[in-house]
C-alpha cells in the first residue's frame, strides 16, 4: 500500500517543481478544451436561443435530436471524428487526425449540444410575455434577444460549465482523434490513462490533481462571475 | 379632432377560430379609451394585435392615416409604448429598467439620463432608482413599469390590465396618479380593463367587448346607462334585465308590460314593441311595507314585493326583491339597518321612469 503515499508524495513534489511535461499537458488541455468551450458556445447560444424562441415545424423533434446529443457517448463521437479525419477518409486531406485540432473538432461536438440544449431550457423558463413586453418598448428582434440572454445569464454561464465540464474530463475521443502522443496530443485525460496503464501511480495521481484543480478553477472563476450581482 | 388609430375589420382566429372581430374602432388623438370586457372577451389580443405583435388574419389598421402593413413593425412599434398586466421588468435596477426602451431607441447619455429621472420622479419612486426589481412591492413594480412606458413619450400608449394584480388601496392611488399623468401629458391611451369603475375613471370613450366583437363604444356615461344590448347591460351591471311589450307610448312616455305588471319608462318606442326593461340596482329605492311615506317620492314606478335575498357588499348591499321577477336593489348597509330589512321581508320598491333603460329586441 505504500506506493499509494508514495504516489502522493511524488505528486505533490511534480505539481510544485517545474516539470516542464507536467506544465506542457496541463496548458495543452486548457488550450484544446478552453476553445472547443468557445466554439461550442458560438453555436449552441444561436441554435438554442433559436430553437427556444422559433416557432417552426419539427421544432419539438430538433429538441429531442439535441437532447439525445447532450449524451453523446465521447466514444462514439471520437470514432466517428476519426472515420472522418482518417487519412483516406472524407476530410482526409485536411491532415488533422493525431493533431490537436482534431480534439478540439470532437470536443466540440461532444459539448455543442449541451450548450445548445441548456440555452433552450434556460430561456424557456423565462416568462413568455417577457418576450412581449421587451419588443412592445421598441425593441428590434437582436435588442430582444440580447436582453433576454441578459436575463437569462445565470443559466446560460451553467450552460457554460456544463459544457466546459463534459469535455476536460473527457478521455476516449481525445485519445482516439488525438493519439496521445507525447508533446502533440497528450492531454491531462489521455496521460492519466497511459501513467496508470503503465502502473506509474505518481505521476497519474499527479496530474488527475491537477485536473481536478482545473476543473475547480474553471468553475470558480465562472460561478463567481454568475453570482456576483445576485 | 382626428382620429390616430383606425381599425377596419379586423379578424384575429387562433386555430381557425376568430377571437377577435371589430368591423370598425377609431381612437382619437388625445382621448384615453377605455375597453372593458370579461376575462377572455379578446381585450389583450386586439392590444397586442394593435401593437403589432399579433399579426391579424385579416384586416386593416391605420396610424396617423398610414397603413401598418406599409410601415415597418419596428418602426411603428418605437412610436408606441406597451404595458402588460404584469410589470415584466428586467432583472436591473429600477434606473435601468426605466431607461430600457430609452436605451433601446440608443438615445444620447444625457437625453437618457434625464428623461428617466424626470418620469422615476413623476411616478414618485425616484428614491428605489438603485433598488432590483425583486424587492419591490407589486404597486412599485407597476410603477416602473408605468415610468417605463411614460419615459418613451408614445404617441399611443397601449395598456393592458395594469392594475389587475394590486391591492384595492394600491390600485386606487395608482389609478389616481395615472388619471393625473394622462391629464397632464395628453397622451392617447387605450386602456384594457375588466373593472367597471376603472374604465369609467379613466375613459373619454368606452369599448365594450364581448366574445371578440365590439358591442358599443361611447361615452362612459352612456354605456353605463345606455348599454346597446342585453349583454352589455349585464356586463355594466343592470342587474335587472326583463323582457316586456310596450303598450302606450307617448310623448317619450312608455308603458311597459311585463310579468303581468305595469312599468313605466322613458324611451320612443312603438306600442307593439317587444323590449328589454333594464334598471340599475342603485337607482332602486326600497322602503319598509308599512312605511307611510313612498307615497311622498316622485318615482313613478311603485312594486310590492318581498326579499328573496341579502347579499352582503362591502359597505353595500345587494337585496334581491321578488315582485313577480327578481328586481335587484343596491342600499347601504346602514339602511338595511335602519329598515330593519331581513329576508322574507315585505317591501316596496320604486324607481324613476327615467332610471329604466329600455333595449329592443
Amino acid at each position: 500500500m505504500s506506493f499509494i503515499w508514495q504516489g502522493i508524495q511524488q505528486a505533490f513534489r511534480l505539481l510544485f517543481g517545474s516539470d516542464p511535461e507536467v506544465w506542457q499537458i496541463t496548458l495543452l488541455s486548457l488550450k484544446v478544451s478552453g476553445l472547443a468551450t468557445g466554439l461550442s458556445l458560438l453555436i449552441g447560444l444561436p441554435l438554442g436561443t433559436w430553437l427556444a424562441l422559433g416557432n417552426f415545424r419539427g421544432r419539438s423533434f430538433a429538441l429531442s435530436l439535441i437532447n439525445t446529443g447532450m449524451a453523446l457517448p465521447p466514444v462514439v463521437v471520437g470514432l466517428w471524428v476519426s472515420i472522418f479525419l482518417w487519412r483516406s477518409g472524407p476530410l482526409g486531406d485536411l491532415h488533422l487526425i493525431y493533431t490537436p485540432a482534431a480534439i478540439v473538432i470532437a470536443q466540440t461536438i461532444i459539448a455543442a449540444p449541451v450548450v445548445t440544449g441548456l440555452t433552450t431550457a434556460a430561456l424557456q423558463q423565462l416568462n413568455p410575455r417577457l418576450r412581449l413586453q421587451i419588443l412592445g418598448l421598441g425593441a428590434s428582434r437582436t435588442q430582444m434577444v440580447i436582453a433576454l440572454w441578459r436575463e437569462a445569464r445565470l443559466p446560460l454561464l451553467a450552460a457554460l460549465m456544463a459544457g466546459f465540464g463534459s469535455i476536460i474530463s473527457e478521455v476516449g475521443a481525445s485519445m482516439m482523434v488525438g493519439g496521445n502522443i507525447r508533446h502533440q496530443t497528450r492531454v491531462l485525460t489521455t496521460a492519466i490513462v497511459l501513467e496508470t496503464g503503465k502502473g506509474e501511480f505518481a505521476p497519474a495521481i499527479a496530474l488527475s490533481l491537477i485536473l481536478l484543480l482545473l476543473a475547480f478553477l474553471v468553475n470558480l472563476a465562472l460561478t463567481w462571475i454568475q453570482q456576483r450581482r445576485v | 379632432m382626428k382620429a390616430i388609430l383606425e381599425v377596419h375589420d379586423l379578424l384575429v382566429e387562433r386555430g381557425n377560430r376568430p377571437i377577435l372581430n371589430v368591423a370598425s374602432l377609431a381612437i382619437e388623438e388625445g382621448e384615453t379609451l377605455a375597453i372593458i370586457g370579461p376575462n377572455g372577451a379578446g381585450k389583450s389580443t386586439l392590444l397586442l394585435t394593435l401593437s403589432r405583435l399579433l399579426p391579424p388574419t385579416r384586416g386593416e389598421i391605420s396610424f396617423r392615416g398610414q397603413s401598418l402593413a406599409a410601415q415597418k413593425a419596428l418602426a411603428y412599434r418605437r412610436r408606441i409604448a406597451l404595458v402588460l398586466q404584469e410589470p415584466l421588468l428586467l432583472d436591473v435596477t429600477v434606473f435601468e429598467n426605466v431607461a430600457a426602451g430609452l436605451r433601446f431607441r440608443h438615445l444620447p447619455k444625457g437625453e437618457k439620463e434625464r428623461r428617466t429621472l424626470h418620469w422615476l420622479c413623476a411616478l414618485g419612486i425616484e428614491h428605489l432608482r438603485q433598488r432590483r426589481p425583486r424587492t419591490l412591492s407589486g404597486g412599485e413594480a407597476q410603477r416602473v413599469s408605468l415610468a417605463r412606458a411614460f419615459a418613451l413619450q408614445p404617441e399611443l400608449l397601449l395598456l393592458d390590465e395594469p392594475f389587475s394584480a394590486l391591492d384595492a388601496p394600491t390600485r386606487t392611488r395608482l389609478l389616481q396618479d395615472l388619471q393625473n399623468l394622462l391629464a397632464e401629458t395628453e397622451i392617447t391611451t387605450i386602456f384594457v380593463t375588466h373593472d367597471l369603475n376603472e374604465a369609467l375613471q379613466l375613459g373619454d370613450r368606452v369599448a365594450v367587448l364581448l366574445n371578440g366583437r365590439l358591442r358599443q363604444c361611447a361615452p362612459p356615461q352612456q354605456v353605463f346607462s345606455a348599454p346597446a344590448d342585453e349583454e352589455v347591460a349585464a356586463f355594466v351591471g343592470m342587474d335587472t334585465v326583463i323582457a316586456g311589450q310596450v303598450i302606450a307610448s307617448q310623448a317619450g312616455q312608455v308603458i311597459v308590460q311585463a310579468n303581468g305588471l305595469h312599468l313605466e319608462a322613458v324611451g320612443d318606442f312603438a306600442t307593439g314593441k317587444q323590449v328589454l326593461f333594464c334598471l340599475r340596482p342603485e337607482d332602486v329605492t326600497l322602503w319598509p311595507k308599512d312605511h307611510a311615506h313612498p307615497s311622498i317620492s316622485s318615482a313613478r314606478n311603485r312594486l310590492s314585493g318581498r326579499i328573496a335575498r341579502l347579499m352582503p357588499n362591502g359597505p353595500l348591499v345587494r337585496v334581491i326583491v321578488d315582485c313577480g321577477f327578481p328586481l335587484t336593489a343596491l342600499i347601504t348597509r346602514a339602511s338595511m339597518i335602519e329598515m330593519g330589512l331581513s329576508e322574507n321581508q315585505a317591501v316596496t320598491a320604486t324607481f324613476k321612469a327615467s332610471a329604466a333603460h329600455l333595449i329592443p329586441r
